[in-house]
């Protein structure tokens, strides 16, 4: 396979804790080793991506917040240069108005590829998602979407999550449970550099309107090889990165390397587990994670966001009704706390490696 | 206590001397130069533009670019009157922030929340169907006088019909366009079949003029299996790709933004075409409308702006909505060239949007238009406007200014019409529409939501379907399992 590990620091109060390596138990297709490969971080990879979909459809348009300059994390790095200010463009402080320009552009069979700088400010233009794009297709009886015109394009939108380890309420959250409850749209989340890529050109390729949340804290931290070339990841496929009896973690993006963590440890205790990133959260992958949970019977999930109302909640019901007879736990959930996101309280309020070893071990005990 | 001095007057006593008389009646800031020349032919008498004044010298056009020193390209020509019209002895140092260029002034004087004179209404036509004189308006042919006459005739039936339905009980909900007529049909007759219209309700008159039949538009009021968008929305909520018309959503402004983002796709791709949005006075209250003006304007995006100023947001008067002056004038504040027509004069409403469809299209700039009219009906089947409104104002803008007869009157004087062809045209639009017809299967609730049919929605469609055949009483006997 040819890949180098994976490596991350996590910033807590003083603690640096280095991240171990992901083992990717199965062959993801394009992704893998054919050609170059370099070893990038995320942010390299996502701007690799967004430089091959503007070099691969001429109707690719990358706007949103600061983004000329190369963006706030620097994911649009020398787009502007190479493609024109007409392509690659900043647009006014105004996330109703970049979602909405959006989809008037994809709606003309554009691929608009919309940044929000933080997925903490992607609220306002959540009607415009919610209202607009994800029904766009429905209530017109699929005469126009956004989506596609007569070929394929359609609207992105990008938007970094999640924890950084300083971000407080406002640089932090998580709000991909908003999002799951809409249909109409497709909510991806990458782990991982080569995941990014491959996931977002898929992303930007699809003809509905998907929003693509990417874990910040894995923008510089997370080192991977990543091939050159263009390649595609594909939507709604869960993939098992590591193969276990004993129980299933379900989990995305950045939570995944505590996760992997949790699983190492557990190992020692002569606990297998088995973990699956679910990559897409909506339309979601509820076939290899019951197909695995028939395997274990135990399942736990662990998310940064909230527990109450959380994705896990749906993931939960979802295994319930599907393998009730099956399970020999409860579900499990190691999720943040119902709280704002807290700066100074962040290691308390986030699902840690032990929080999650922990409930590891009480489902298997159960 | 602030010294408080109005600046539209310092100014207008400024250019008084630089300009004609004329000009004080205009907004004092930034005329754009179209009105300009309309400013030297008013001299002369009525005088009707068969070709438009030449203002894509990017010299003549006086808007605000001096206040955005970034763009470089321009030679401001407004910015410069500006320092000129400073009263003498003050320091009149231009200094250029990153926010904008800058005149010092040693005197505290705030800008007025308000002009000093309403911003002016465009009209061509009076009360009476007569043309106003020393007017200018873009001509129409008889061709087209007549048809937008017809028109707007089978826009009342229309709307005649289906409100008469909705009584009925035969669709469940209707919205009129009472009214307006003049401002649906003369914009939709004003702009080409390329152009891409984002309604928001009150516009099925666009949708008429482009062809759109009473079987169309019936179909989609009563859900049944034609019905484009497939039974999915209520009523009124028409859509037609072919007819270059966004289907309408409920959501009030939502479209606004999408246009703008249309038309930036139709300068990139160089059309001969423009983006169109029409919204309510109630609609420019919304995020989205101040959202897609400022992106319009900074992304130059061919886009005209409609807003059919009619008084009410169902109950709500624009006293309760705004305190602008209008919204014309609020294009300014945007950067945007705005005007303020009377939305029920058919002519100036076509000039209005002719033109401004030439400047969207010649110059990549947004357009405002304010069409200043009465909603005469109800905002829609489930209101009662007598509730909030007295019966004797609508019934006056019902008779004394209904935009429909006023332009009767307009083409009778012409020689291009009479009782005879009114007769004709009446008896001509057919009222026989299929109702019964079926309704669209029950498989059409799960397409659609995305391209394809993930595997969630197959299964609740299995499942659904389990549960119809147990209980079929419970589901619609029209709906096709």
């Amino acid at each position: 396979m040819g890949l180098r590990n994976i490596i991350g620091k996590r910033l807590g109060l003083g603690l640096v804790r280095r991240r171990k390596p992901f083992s990717t138990a199965t062959c993801d297709g394009d992704g893998n080793g054919n050609g170059n490969a370099k070893s990038i971080n995320l942010y390299s990879a996502i701007n690799q991506a967004l430089h091959i979909a503007l070099e691969t459809d001429n109707r690719a348009f990358v706007f949103g917040e600061d983004v000329s300059f190369g963006g706030v994390f620097r994911c649009t790095t020398g787009l502007s240069d190479r493609f024109g200010k007409a392509r690659v463009f900043n647009t006014p402080l105004c996330e109703q108005g970049i979602v909405g320009f959006g989809i008037g552009l994809a709606a003309m069979g554009n691929r608009a590829i919309a940044e929000i700088q933080f997925a903490d400010y992607i609220y306002p233009a959540f009607d415009q998602i919610v209202n607009e794009a994800a029904k766009f297709r429905y209530r017109s009886g699929n005469q126009f979407n956004c989506g596609v015109s007569n070929k394929f394009p359609g609207l992105t939108i990008r938007a970094p999550y999640g924890a950084v380890g300083h971000g407080g309420h406002y640089h932090s959250q998580s709000p991909e449970a908003f999002f799951c409850h809409v249909p109409g749209i497709k909510v991806v989340i990458p782990r991982s550099p080569r995941q990014a890529k491959g996931l977002l050109l898929s992303c930007i390729r699809d003809p509905n309107p998907v929003v693509f949340f990417e874990p910040k804290w894995l923008y510089r931290l997370a080192v991977e090889e990543v091939p050159e070339h263009d390649y595609m990841l594909p939507l709604s496929e869960a993939e098992v990165i590591r193969q276990g009896s004993d129980i299933t973690l379900v989990g995305w993006g950045a939570q995944l390397s505590v996760m992997e963590q949790a699983c190492n440890e557990a190992e020692k205790d002569g606990i297998s587990c088995e973990l699956i990133d679910l990559k897409t959260l909506l339309p979601w992958d509820k076939e290899t994670v019951e197909a695995s949970v028939r395997k274990t019977g135990r399942v736990l999930i662990s998310h940064e966001a909230p527990v109450t109302g959380g994705f896990g909640a749906e993931i939960s019901a979802s295994i319930v009704e599907r393998c009730f007879l099956r399970l020999e736990a409860p579900v499990a959930r190691v999720c943040g706390l119902d709280t704002p996101f807290p700066l100074v309280f962040e290691p308390f309020y986030m699902p840690t490696k032990n929080k999650i070893l922990d409930a590891i071990k009480a489902t298997v005990n159960y | 206590m602030a010294f408080y001095s109005k600046i539209p007057r310092n100014i207008i006593n400024n250019l008084k001397s630089k300009v004609g008389l004329w000009s004080l009646m205009k907004q004092s800031h930034g005329t754009c130069s179209y009105s300009s020349c309309l400013n030297t032919i008013h001299l002369h008498r009525f005088l009707p533009l068969t070709t438009l004044p030449q203002f894509t010298n990017p010299d003549s056009i006086s808007h605000k670019k001096g206040h955005f020193p970034h763009f470089q390209r321009f030679q401001s020509t407004t910015t410069e009157k500006q320092i000129d019209s400073v009263p003498n002895g003050e320091q009149s140092q231009v200094l250029d922030f990153p926010g904008g260029k800058v005149v010092f002034s040693p005197e505290m004087r705030f800008l007025s929340e308000s002009p000093s004179v309403y911003s002016q209404c465009y009209r061509v036509l009076d009360d009476n169907g007569q043309l106003i004189s020393h007017s200018n308006f873009v001509t129409v042919s008889e061709e087209v006088a007549v048809k937008m006459y017809s028109n707007m005739v089978t826009l009342q039936t229309l709307d005649t019909i289906f409100y008469e339905a909705q009584r009925q009980g035969r669709i469940s909900f209707y919205v009129t366009s009472i009214g307006e007529e003049a401002i649906n049909i003369a914009s939709a007759a004003a702009l080409t079949s390329d152009d891409i219209v984002f309604p928001q309700y009150r516009e099925p008159g666009v949708l008429l003029w482009r062809g759109f039949t009473l079987q169309e538009f019936a179909n989609q009021c009563f859900g049944n299996k034609a019905d484009y968008g497939k039974g999915r929305q209520m009523p009124i909520h028409y859509g037609s790709n072919k007819l270059n018309y966004f289907t309408v959503a409920s959501t009030i402004a939502t479209q606004i933004p999408h246009a703008v983002g249309a038309a930036y796709s139709l300068k990139m791709d160089k059309k001969d075409a423009c983006a169109v949005t029409y919204f309510g006075d109630g609609g420019t209250s919304e995020g989205d409308f101040h959202a897609a003006m400022n992106f319009a304007a900074v992304t130059e995006s061919p886009v005209i702006f409609i807003c059919r100023n009619n008084g009410w947001a169902i109950s709500t008067p624009t006293s309760d909505q705004f305190r602008s002056d209008g919204i014309a004038v609020r294009g300014q504040a945007y950067g945007v060239r705005s005007i303020r027509v009377d939305g029920n004069d058919a002519l100036a409403m076509y000039s209005a949007v002719h033109s401004a469809r030439h400047m969207a299209v010649n110059e990549h700039r947004p357009i405002l238009i304010e069409a200043v009219t009465y909603r005469v009906g109800h905002h829609s089947t489930s209101d009662d406007s007598t509730k909030y409104r007295p019966a004797n104002e609508i019934e006056w803008w019902r008779m004394a200014r209904d935009p429909v007869t006023r332009f009767r009157k307009w083409i009778e004087i012409n020689g291009w019409w009479g009782s005879e062809a009114e007769s004709q045209l009446r008896s001509s639009i057919r009222s026989q529409i299929a109702e019964r017809a079926e309704k669209p299967p029950v498989n059409d609730l799960f397409t659609d939501v995305y391209d394809n049919i993930p595997s969630n929605l197959r299964e609740q469609e299995k499942l659904l379907k389990e549960t119809i055949n147990r209980h079929p009483k419970d589901y619609p006997a029209d709906v096709p399992i």
